[in-house]
């Protein structure tokens, strides 16, 4: 399968809005479009499945590589693996869960799919990325539109937080490029210097490896919320519009995990070792920490921007935790934290299309009023909480059994606080379902207010329906990460052994 | 094998029917619908028990585990995987046919109890998710399996308890009992991981094999291995039984089981008598071999805090008014002799009385408390409410529930031949061979407990004022009256709570899977017996008619049933830690801290940034050719700083 189709579509998509009219030929248009990219996933995710049967070792699949920067040996060289295409499949969902939420978008509405379909497009691009150049490229395409999406589509103090998740964003973005440059000048080869599987397969100096691996690390991961870089999340999410809060904190963060493991950990597991104690120390602290400043929020979008912090710090705990199942953990964490969110963003959007206020305390009797909306709500919370049956639970119970596998006292310290996130998560989440879904009904206005609407509730069936088949049956999406994973975990014990 | 995945596959079916399509298109048939599937249930789980029993599962005289369905679901390692299977034992087919029975005896009284409500169908589909969850924990083959549906019995329980959503105190209570047990079980998590990381399997047959075979490395491995002096076992085992504790409702986590009465009296039933509470008692059981083989003093803790709560909890019903609550403390008592008697067990033969006592507890007291909730429940769908001083003098009005209430009272107390002296007896009789002050203390909280229940029974049915008898005549035209399915789940209940204690239970449960012989010495009955009297007596004395008697004695107590009446002042110490530490202390500074330092520091940074380039506002040139310059210079001799930097290290 020729993966330049899933750049080709959102491009062709958006290409198409540019030049679409009115008010209702864009979404459709942008509707159609992330349809087919959910299509085209599908497609990929089959044509993986028989590939691998084929040719179980080969790592990478659907290979392509042009040169693009021949002299400075930059290359368009794209091509997938379990861990890609399930961040794509992810990818797809939101998206299209994304725009359905945002049907009856009135400000803009062509810039807005316009926006929205190109950040897609960009993420499907970072996620089949080989080569470095490439994917800094493409994570570049996933920022900056955001920066317009909450400046001008945004809610509260949202220039303030455009410009600061801008901001933080960029600085992630400029030490993960000179972390990519520091590489590059120490490959064996010039023509190797971005190339992810090139510099895979060398053994780069150990000194160069710990002075750049932070540069990587600490960039890719202000884009998964690593403490104390979190700062920009709460802001962001809670100023955008309800597709960009999705996004953001659905596939956006993701980046920065895929990052992390895909780019630093992968290419330099000796540092990744070496530091693993620092990055598993500020996990802890951010899945804890995020988990009690989340208690305190009063404010939906606040409380999941924040629990959202606390949701990251499994994906950069089971990274740091360098053992198979912590890894293959934080990668099922990524998916499953980004369809929680996005579902979770989704609910809350709904709720304040309808009552006008994200204030825990003014809600209150929703689940009388809008019955659906609010099991929605309900579920991505209890999803949020790690209960069984939901993605949450086969992530965290990966990312803790994995993470109890390193015997030292410093990590079974750091496993048993994030273990007991398990419980404040508990305490957020049924404190704010039980002040606004259940009770009395705080406002006589909210006795009209309707349920969802047709597009809404696709929406939210969408995501649950894949929460719900990692839930329920984690075996499909293990077994599809599981050679990526072992690909990434050879890397690392060829030069380190652990314990 | 087919017909015991349908054991857990009906109720599961119920559940998503009823739940998805049930208020729109099922309506009232909803109730039909969880009913049937609940008898088919039931019909199978006897099937399997009987075929079990009497048929294979015995061999060469022991009863041993089957695996009939086992599946991969989760792989963490080549060795932990989480399995999820239905494993057939002697406790795990005892449990199938308790809970499928009395969530069916629950399903149909509910036909009666809940008709008319407008969350009708939601009420079945979530009695459905409760009877699945409990299930798939009854039949757990691995150890993650019961961590899955021990978190799915949670959140079944938070949202029956919270099923009148509109009031404020269903949702403090459900809220309530599923923070509770979710920090309980925190240290069920913790514990499966110390527990795992030795054994190197989940499996409950591969753990109690490896762990109970002093020869083996892997026990020897987690035997030496310590932590602040205590063994990794004894910290694994102690941890398991924390979240045991927390479902149970054991002494000091118990605090949410009072509270959850706040749901439908049929769901209270539910939780009592067949699920949830007992969840934590099976999972000792369930772990028995490991406990006592290799730690007896993990179980030493399960029988002091076992013997502690069955005390702590029949002293506060003594004082409660609300007939909910006294039943509810009493489970929480009669669930600490469950577990008190695991902890005086040993493994094996004669020795092994207690563990079989247990079980025979458990499935006894299933029947005679959800009989005792049931008929709450039709007394409660009578006078409209819940408190004792409301009630008095409804022997005349409810005949019948006279009757089977009157039954299940003796069944508690322990009066032969009621269902409850026979398991009664075997758990004190455990308790004397092995541990002395144990049996003390039990023996005097049989005798209050027979005590605190006939109080509830004769400040319901008797205890009448002349006022009241007038209210009720009233009343009755116009409370509904109890259905038909409401009086025949009752009475058949009371006949179990007659006959149960008859079953040789010994036969089929027994701590190593030999028939153990029960035997019943009537010299040593006659101590609990004759307190047991005595205490219905005493009841009798005090509450048969309406006085000030009981008045004066409890003011003559003074601070003590001051103490007794506030539940030792438990939630108070509880609201104190949650409130103000944790809320205050920790909660809100993280907060602060955030906002103010964390992000602080990032917008002292940006400000700095913004003073400094607005000194260097010169430069603006506005020409973004410039700018893009400036900025790969900046990269560039970052890069070229990184560089010199590392030609120095």
């Amino acid at each position: 399968m020729n993966l330049g189709l899933l750049l080709l579509v959102p491009l062709l998509t958006a290409a198409a809005i540019a030049f679409s009219k009115g008010k209702n030929m864009p979404r459709v248009i942008a509707l159609g479009g992330a349809f087919v990219q959910l299509l085209l996933c599908v497609v990929l995710l089959f044509a993986y499945r028989t590939a691998h049967q084929v040719a179980p070792a080969q790592g990478m699949y659907f290979e392509t590589s042009y040169p693009w920067f021949a002299s400075l040996g930059i290359n368009y060289h794209t091509g997938v693996d379990g861990i890609s295409i399930a961040m794509m499949l992810l990818t797809a969902c939101v998206v299209l869960a994304g725009i359905l939420v945002s049907w009856n978008m009135e400000k803009q509405v062509k810039e807005f799919f316009f926006l929205l379909t190109i950040l897609s497009g960009g993420a499907y691009g970072f996620f089949m990325a080989l080569d470095l150049f490439l994917l800094f490229f493409f994570l570049e395409v996933a920022v900056i539109p955001k920066y317009l999406l909450i400046g001008i589509w945004g809610s509260g103090k949202k220039e303030y937080s455009a410009n600061k998740l801008a901001l933080m964003l960029m600085g992630g973005s400029a030490l993960v490029l000179v972390g990519m440059l520091g590489l590059y000048y120490h490959s064996a080869t010039p023509a190797d210097g971005f190339s992810l599987t090139n510099l895979g397969k060398q053994q780069i100096p150990l000194d160069v490896q710990l002075f750049f691996f932070p540069f990587l690390f600490v960039g890719f991961g202000i884009f998964t919320a690593l403490f104390p870089f979190h700062t920009w999340v709460p802001d962001g999410h809670s100023s955008a519009p309800t597709a960009a809060s999705m996004f953001l904190a659905g596939i956006s963060m993701k980046l920065g995990g895929y990052g992390c493991l895909r780019v630093a950990a992968f290419l330099m597991p000796e540092a990744a070792h070496f530091y693993s104690g620092y990055i598993v120390a500020l996990a802890a602290i951010a899945i804890l920490y995020g988990a009690f400043a989340t208690m305190m929020q009063t404010d939906l979008k606040y409380m999941n921007a924040y629990s959202s912090v606390s949701h990251c710090g499994f994906v950069l705990l089971g990274i740091g935790m360098l053992t198979p199942s912590a890894i293959s953990g934080a990668v099922i964490q990524m998916v499953s934290h980004g369809l929680m969110t996005a579902l979770f963003f989704a609910a809350i959007g709904m709720i304040y299309e309808r009552t006008h206020t994200r204030t825990i305390k003014e809600l209150g009797g929703l689940l009388k009023i809008m019955p659906f909306i609010s099991t929605v709500f309900f579920i991505a919370g209890l999803c949020s909480l790690g209960l069984p049956g939901f993605s949450g639970f086969v992530a965290e119970m990966t990312v803790f059994v994995g993470s109890w596998q390193r015997p030292e006292e410093m990590y079974r310290v750091a496993t048993i606080v994030a273990c007991m996130s398990i419980v404040v998560t508990a305490v957020y989440i049924l404190r704010a379902t039980g002040m606004s879904l259940m009770g009395t009904i705080k406002n006589k206005a909210y006795e009209e207010l309707k349920d969802a609407t047709w597009n809404e509730k696709v929406a939210a069936v969408v995501l649950i329906g894949a929460i719900l088949v990692i839930g329920i049956t984690p075996f499909y999406l293990t077994h599809l990460i599981d050679p990526g994973t072992n690909q990434i975990m050879e890397n690392i014990n060829r030069y380190i052994s652990l314990n | 094998m087919s017909s015991s995945v349908l054991i857990l596959l009906l109720p599961f079916i119920s559940f998503v029917v009823s739940g998805i399509w049930g208020r729109k298109y099922l309506k009232n048939f909803s109730g039909i619908l969880g009913t049937v599937c609940m008898l088919v249930s039931f019909i199978l789980a006897a099937s399997v028990a009987y075929n079990y029993f009497f048929v294979t599962g015995r061999v060469g005289g022991q009863y041993l585990g089957t695996i009939p369905f086992e599946m991969n679901w989760l792989r963490f390692t080549n060795e932990l995987s989480i399995n999820i299977g239905i494993l057939i034992d002697p406790i795990s087919v005892m449990m199938l046919l308790v809970v499928t029975f009395i969530s069916l005896m629950v399903h149909v009284y509910s036909l009666g109890y809940m008709k008319g409500e407008e969350r009708y169908a939601t009420y079945y589909s979530f009695l459905s998710l409760f009877t699945f969850s409990m299930l798939g924990l009854v039949v757990a083959t691995n150890i993650f399996q019961t961590y899955v549906f021990w978190e799915l019995v949670g959140v079944s329980s938070f949202l029956l308890i919270g099923f009148y959503f509109q009031k404020a105190s269903a949702v403090a209570a459900s809220k309530k009992a599923f923070i509770v047990t979710r920090f309980a079980d925190l240290g069920f998590l913790a514990g499966i991981l110390v527990l795992s990381y030795y054994s190197g399997s989940l499996d409950f047959k591969e753990i109690i094999a490896r762990y109970t075979d002093p020869a083996n490395p892997h026990l020897q491995a987690i035997a030496t291995a310590s932590f602040g002096g205590v063994s990794a076992l004894s910290w694994a085992l102690t941890l398991i039984f924390i979240g045991g504790a927390g479902k149970s409702a054991m002494f000091p986590l118990h605090i949410w089981l009072p509270d959850a009465m706040e749901g439908p009296t049929p769901v209270s039933a539910l939780i009592h008598a067949a699920t949830m509470v007992v969840a934590g008692v099976y999972l000792v059981a369930r772990l028995f071999p490991v406990y006592a083989i290799s730690c007896p003093a993990a179980l030493h803790v399960v029988a002091i805090v076992g013997v502690i709560s069955a005390a702590f909890a029949a002293l506060i019903a003594c004082t409660q008014t609300d007939i909910k609550r006294v039943l509810a403390y009493s489970t929480m008592s009669q669930i600490g002799f469950m577990m008190f008697a695991l902890g005086v067990s040993k493994y094996g033969g004669e020795e092994g009385l207690g563990y079989m006592a247990s079980m025979f507890h458990l499935f006894t007291h299933a029947v005679f408390k959800a009989l005792l909730f049931l008929c709450a429940g039709t007394i409660i769908h009578h006078v409209h409410s819940n408190e004792l001083k409301d009630m008095g003098g409804l022997r005349k009005s409810m005949p019948l529930t006279h009757i089977t209430f009157l039954l299940a009272c003796l069944a508690i107390a322990g009066i032969p031949p009621f269902a409850g002296f026979f398991s009664k007896e075997e758990i004190l009789s455990a308790a004397f061979q092995h541990d002395p002050v144990i049996y003390w203390a039990a023996i005097a909280t049989a005798a209050l407990t027979s005590f605190y229940m006939f109080r509830l029974f004769f400040m319901t049915f008797y205890y009448d004022g002349e006022k009241k008898a007038e209210a009720h005549g009233h009343d009755d035209h116009s409370a509904g009256h109890s259905s038909i399915a409401m009086t025949g789940v009752q009475v058949v209940l009371a006949i179990g709570a007659v006959v149960a204690g008859f079953v040789p239970f010994g036969q089929f449960v027994s701590s190593d899977g030999f028939a153990l012989p029960t035997h019943i010495d009537i010299s040593f009955s006659v101590l609990p017996v004759s307190l047991s009297i005595g205490g219905i007596l005493l009841a009798m004395f005090f509450f048969y008619k309406k006085s000030d008697k009981a008045i004066r004695i409890s003011e003559g107590l003074g601070s003590v049933f001051v103490t007794l009446k506030h539940k030792f002042y438990i939630d108070e110490i509880y609201a104190f830690v949650t409130k103000k530490i944790i809320f205050n202390l920790i909660a809100a500074p993280a907060a602060w801290i955030d906002k103010n330092i964390v992000d602080g520091m990032m917008n002292t940074f940006a400000k700095a940034t913004e003073v400094f380039s607005f000194s260097l506002s010169g430069w603006q040139s506005g020409k973004v050719q410039s700018y893009a310059a400036w900025f790969l210079a900046g990269v560039l001799s970052l890069v070229l700083i990184s560089l010199y930097l590392l030609q120095l290290l």
